[in-house]
């Protein structure tokens, strides 16, 4: 019955009309003015998010003349050549304003000064004009071109490879260590009882309150003494042990039923055995967001990164971004292919994971 | 769940190799010394990088603050007592830098003082509002969720580079504002709008990690609380004042105190961005830090670990203020 008068309930609401229909909450429930503001300011947001990446990633697209373009275009675009018999060269067009008001197009051979000196390529034979540059529009069309990538990748080639490859080493080799570390003391601390336990989990989690950049100096000292600086594992050993991974880990271990464990041991597992092929494969959804967390801070890491790693060779991504920036003050043409290239892997990670990372950083993040 | 299990299975598949080699070994270690030992084994590896890295260092940190010269090793460096402390806080006049013998640390500090309020206050108020607003049942969810999540995933120096190439002086901010007829500034060359964009770009690249823990705590809030007010058909500005607020407290004081902490130690969006210039109008604490300590030469390590002492200290008051407010807010 109750079904039934839902239904009539339902027949009886006003329509929601056009807009309500695009706006409308879930349900087709009439959208009230709340709604509107709430699209209005996500919409804005949208905006706001996106939009200074995608400008980013169009203009990688542009050509270095294009890059320059005050106000800036929107696409990227390119000056339309052509070539013309009896020059080597391609030549740029223009579209030219006569003295009669119409536009023909030609193409420029040199400017000198404030006039042009311009053929037209239909008719080469009918020899050079000279033209007021102020009458002349470069015919431009929309292009992307790759050349900013190619450019890159030729001059700085064999490092950014060496940089790529750095920068997975360290995110590859540091999430796997800290998911084994990190899940091997959180059995530990939710699967025995022993003397101590309090200690190592009291231990282990005090270093939450102590942020990295605190500890900076020392940090540094230890991987010197260590021999590591420059080198990639003076990166990743200080970074393994986190304590909010222990600490996740072991809120989801002690939800695993402790009959398993004294089934594995009837059946004579040692304790090694139960760690690996039972309580790892049962805590994989805590497992994996560790991962997540672990590979984004890694990839994305440097200040640390920044002082330990001295010498080219060594550096990641970030380190060789940034560095960038202050070599080629002016090659923004390398820069942006650069940056967009260093922030794609994310990009690409995102758009598959989105909806797991944003609910798995809800369910851990408050506790 | 099911996308992360298989994530999960698959990274055990990949580990199984080395794993067939470990597990005769570890039975070994367990019939040699007993299982009650067991657990030690497991806790080693970890609690040897906590000690080394983070536990350690916080005691070499204090002996740091309290030796001089600009060796690395502890042995070289002799004890000069508290002079690292007094060089900071050594001011003639305490509000104008320039009188300090430490000018830099005092523009970082006074930099920072106003840069963590408004960051913090800005960055909840704008999450908050974002996540109300993606708690209602509209349409697209999900993807306005990922929207706002999405440059939490970008790296710093991304961040930096993008809002950078954008705000130049023939950046496409300046052009958008040419084509509505108004004039362009040099955003990052002002030291007022530079500190303006600094606070704006990293509310920018953080505001979604936010926004999610709020989101979920919101979701924590059950719905015939809103429905009862719904029926005494109160106002919306009333509903949030008197349910949803009191109701989210707790969320909202963990978000507080991460978000405290994250501000405190903002470095690299800022180092790229503005290098902490104009002058020295954007540096914070930790590029301070990083400047007396690492860039500079001689490297000062006394007086960079001094620095960081009292950063930690400042970060300690906030976690304890932090505990006893909502140890007094569960309490009522």
């Amino acid at each position: 019955m109750a079904d039934l008068d839902d239904i009539r309930i339902a027949r009886n609401r006003p329509s929601p009309g056009l807009l309500g229909t695009i706006f409308g909450k879930r349900g087709g429930r009439k959208a009230d003015w709340t709604d509107y503001v709430t699209y209005g300011y996500l919409l804005l947001g949208l905006v706001i998010m996106f939009a200074p990446v995608l400008w980013l990633v169009i203009s990688s697209f542009k050509t270095p003349a294009n890059l320059q373009d005050f106000p800036p275009t929107l696409l990227p675009v390119t000056t339309e050549t052509v070539s013309v018999e009896g020059f080597d060269e391609p030549l740029p067009l223009y579209d030219v304003r006569t003295e009669d008001g119409e536009t023909i197009r030609l193409a420029q051979i040199r400017r000198v000064g404030l006039n042009a000196q311009m053929i037209d390529p239909a008719d080469p034979a009918a020899g050079r004009l000279v033209i007021k540059v102020a009458n002349a529009e470069p015919v431009r069309k929309v292009r992307f071109t790759i050349d900013n990538y190619v450019n890159l990748l030729t001059t700085a080639g064999a490092d950014i490879w060496r940089y790529v490859y750095n920068s997975l080493f360290i995110t590859v080799v540091a999430t796997v260590i800290t998911l084994v570390m990190n899940s091997m003391a959180a059995f530990a601390l939710s699967k025995y009882r022993f003397r101590g336990s309090t200690a190592a989990l009291t231990a282990i989690l005090a270093t939450l309150m102590i942020p990295a950049t605190v500890v900076l100096v020392p940090v540094y000292l230890i991987v010197a003494e260590l021999g590591l600086v420059g080198s990639l594992w003076g990166v990743i050993l200080p970074t393994v042990a986190t304590p909010t991974g222990v600490f996740l880990l072991r809120q989801y271990m002690l939800t695993i039923p402790d009959e398993l464990l004294e089934a594995a041991r009837m059946d004579h597992a040692s304790e090694w055995r139960i760690f690996w092929r039972i309580i790892l494969p049962l805590s994989s959804p805590a497992l994996a967001v560790v991962a997540i967390f672990s590979i984004l801070s890694r990839w994305n890491d440097f200040l640390l990164p920044l002082i330990v790693l001295n010498n080219r060779e060594s550096f990641t991504l970030q380190l060789a971004l940034a560095s960038f920036q202050t070599e080629f003050e002016i090659r923004y043409d390398l820069l942006l292919a650069m940056t967009t290239l260093t922030a794609l892997p994310l990009a690409f990670a995102f758009i598959f994971l989105q909806r797991y990372i944003t609910s798995g950083i809800a369910s851990t993040g408050i506790k | 769940m099911t996308a992360s299990m298989r994530a999960g299975r698959m990274l055990a598949n990949v580990a199984a190799l080395p794993a067939r080699l470990i597990e005769p070994a570890m039975s070994r270690v367990q019939k040699t010394i007993g299982i009650k030992r067991m657990p030690w084994i497991f806790l080693i590896p970890n609690l040897t990088a906590v000690l080394l890295f983070a536990l350690l260092p916080v005691f070499i940190n204090i002996f740091y603050s309290v030796t001089g010269s600009d060796r690395l090793y502890p042995v070289d460096r002799p004890f000069i007592g508290m002079a690292n402390y007094e060089t900071l806080l050594d001011c003639r006049n305490y509000l104008q830098p320039s009188t300090c013998s430490r000018d830099l640390f005092w523009r970082a500090l006074g930099n920072s003082l106003v840069f963590v309020p408004t960051q913090v206050v800005l960055m909840i108020g704008i999450s908050l509002l974002t996540a109300i607003c993606l708690n209602r049942e509209i349409r697209g969810r999900g993807f306005f969720r990922g929207v706002f999540f999405f440059p939490v995933m970008l790296s710093p120096v991304v961040v930096a580079l993008t809002w950078q190439w954008i705000l130049q002086r023939n950046g496409a901010l300046n052009g958008l504002l040419e084509s509505v007829g108004l004039g362009g500034i040099n955003w990052l060359v002002h030291a007022d709008t530079a500190f303006a964009w600094a606070v704006a770009v990293t509310i920018w690249a953080h505001m979604g990690f936010y926004t999610i823990i709020l989101l979920a705590g919101l979701q924590a809030i059950p719905r015939d609380v809103y429905e009862a007010a719904k029926m005494d058909s109160a106002s919306h500005w009333r509903v949030f004042r008197r349910i949803t607020l009191p109701l989210l407290l707790p969320v909202l004081l963990v978000v507080f105190v991460l978000c405290v902490i994250r501000s405190v130690q903002t470095f690299d969006e800022l180092y790229v961005l503005t290098g902490g210039g104009p002058g020295s109008a954007t540096m914070l604490m930790v590029q301070y830090i990083y400047e007396v300590g690492f860039a500079a030469q001689p490297r000062n390590f006394g007086l960079a670990a001094a620095a960081s002492l009292l950063l930690g200290l400042v970060l300690l008051l906030f976690t304890a203020l932090q505990l006893k407010f909502s140890r007094s807010a569960r309490d009522g």
